[in-house]
């Protein structure tokens, strides 16, 4: 058991026990180690470093340290820069949850329900991959290969997350039995760039890995009154949220049927765009 | 396979661990090696926040905290609110109010309110449901446990006695 507290610490430790678990708010972890999935020799815990706990801004970039709860992404100086990943961390668990569980610790886990990774995918997120032989960065759907499998490596930790800063609204959706304490069955981020006159969809629990919807962001960038501020027609809408719908391959589980989930995010989709830039 | 010894602070008192299982819970922890029963277990997967314990001021599942990973962190436990004997605040405005039915929340629940109230004593309506959402109760009883929220935030106010 090692409790790093400092990032270089964090590393040695790995690098000697490169098949140590990696230690972070443990809300996914101790699940698995509560039901005796997942043996455990050593862990490196990495929750207290305090190089993993801050974020700053870098120019048109915020770097967020990877242990950062969802309790701190809802800081107000920060939640106003990237406001889909606080509307995201807001709608985690409950305050006991949001208190210990991490940015980073989502993405590791590499669930398709994970509420930050839609967010994340929009907004092209890049990951700050650290070891004590150096660090790599990789985009965020470079890093999650499948369900709940990553390209960590043994002795790898992921120390920070990159994300722009954009111009324009952003909204998060998720669909769930209630508004606490609940797994999705389909997320979606919408976040708009107005500088670039896109808009990025990151989608949740409706493909095995984080989704964007390609064709329905080129369709919506095309169609939007970026100049005049007028709200997409009906039409125009339908077509989006189609096409949003394309974009997924949802499967059957004990949360939902694919077919819920195909008009579940179609929903959000048309939702999300109407609370960002408005309906006729 | 045991781990090395360990110290935890809990309710004040330092206690050291031995012969510790690597993957042991700080809620297993406290149950069965420190005699503290107080903090329940029920769902070992942090929804039904039944095991609620404060860390270093927070509110947080003691099921998800890895015991030997809390070293040198304020553990707080329902134990540790009142002197043996007493009740806090919130627990006696959960008898006056009738808030207890079979009583395995309650303790989580008194824990997340204790917090609550520490950072708001005149919370509203929709940040007391957000406060205890993450405390299941299955007898149904959250109408109560919201007047004893209110009556525990009116006494800490200063507006009635308990």
């Amino acid at each position: 058991m090692t409790i790093a507290t400092s990032l270089e610490d964090a590393c040695c430790a790995l690098a000697s026990h490169p098949d140590a678990l990696v230690l972070a708010g443990g809300t996914d972890l101790m699940v698995a180690v509560n039901r005796g999935d997942l043996p455990v020799h050593h862990v490196v815990a990495i929750g207290r470093v305090p190089e993993l706990r801050g974020w700053r801004r870098e120019g048109d970039h915020v770097r967020l340290g990877a242990a950062l709860t969802y309790t701190d992404l809802l800081q107000p100086d920060l939640a106003v820069l990237q406001p889909a990943l606080a509307q995201a961390a807001r709608s985690v668990g409950s305050p006991q949850i949001r208190n210990t569980g991490t940015l980073g610790g989502n993405v590791a886990t590499g669930s398709p329900a994970g509420d930050t990774i839609p967010v994340l995918a929009a907004l092209d997120a890049v990951l700050e991959l650290r070891s004590a032989s150096g660090t790599r960065e990789m985009r965020l759907d470079e890093f999650v290969t499948g369900v709940k499998r990553t390209a960590l490596e043994g002795g790898e930790l992921i120390e920070a997350i990159r994300v722009p800063v954009l111009d324009g609204p952003q909204e998060f959706c998720k669909v769930g039995t209630r508004n606490a304490m609940v797994i999705s069955v389909v997320s979606l981020a919408l976040v708009v760039d107005r500088s670039g006159r896109t808009v990025r969809v990151g989608l949740g629990s409706v493909a095995a890995s984080p989704l964007r919807a390609t064709e329905a962001e080129a369709y919506i960038g095309g169609h939007l009154d970026w100049d005049g501020g007028r709200p997409p027609s009906a039409e125009v809408v339908d077509r989006f949220t189609e096409l949003v719908v394309g974009a997924t391959s949802p499967i059957d589980d004990h949360r939902g049927s694919a077919r819920y989930r195909r008009h579940a995010v179609g929903v959000l989709a048309g939702r999300a765009l109407a609370r960002a830039v408005g309906a006729a | 396979m045991s781990i090395d010894p360990y110290a935890l602070t809990v309710n004040g008192r330092e206690h050291e661990i031995s012969e510790g299982w690597p993957g042991e819970s700080l809620l297993w922890v406290l149950r069965e090696r420190l005699g503290l029963p107080g903090s329940k277990n029920a769902c070992e997967e942090g929804e039904c926040g039944s095991c609620s314990v404060r860390l270093d001021g927070e509110i947080v599942c003691s099921c998800l905290v890895l015991a030997a990973s809390a070293v040198g962190q304020e553990i707080t436990t329902v134990e540790g609110i009142a002197p043996d004997g007493t009740l806090s605040d919130v627990q006696q405005a959960f008898v006056d109010a009738g808030a207890v039915q079979c009583g395995f929340c309650t303790p989580g629940l008194v824990m997340a309110i204790d917090v609550l109230l520490d950072s708001d004593t005149d919370p509203d309506d929709l940040t007391v449901r957000e406060a205890i959402s993450g405390n299941l109760c299955r007898c149904t009883g959250y109408g109560r446990v919201i007047e004893a929220v209110n009556l525990a935030a009116a006494f800490r106010r200063g507006e009635t006695d308990l």
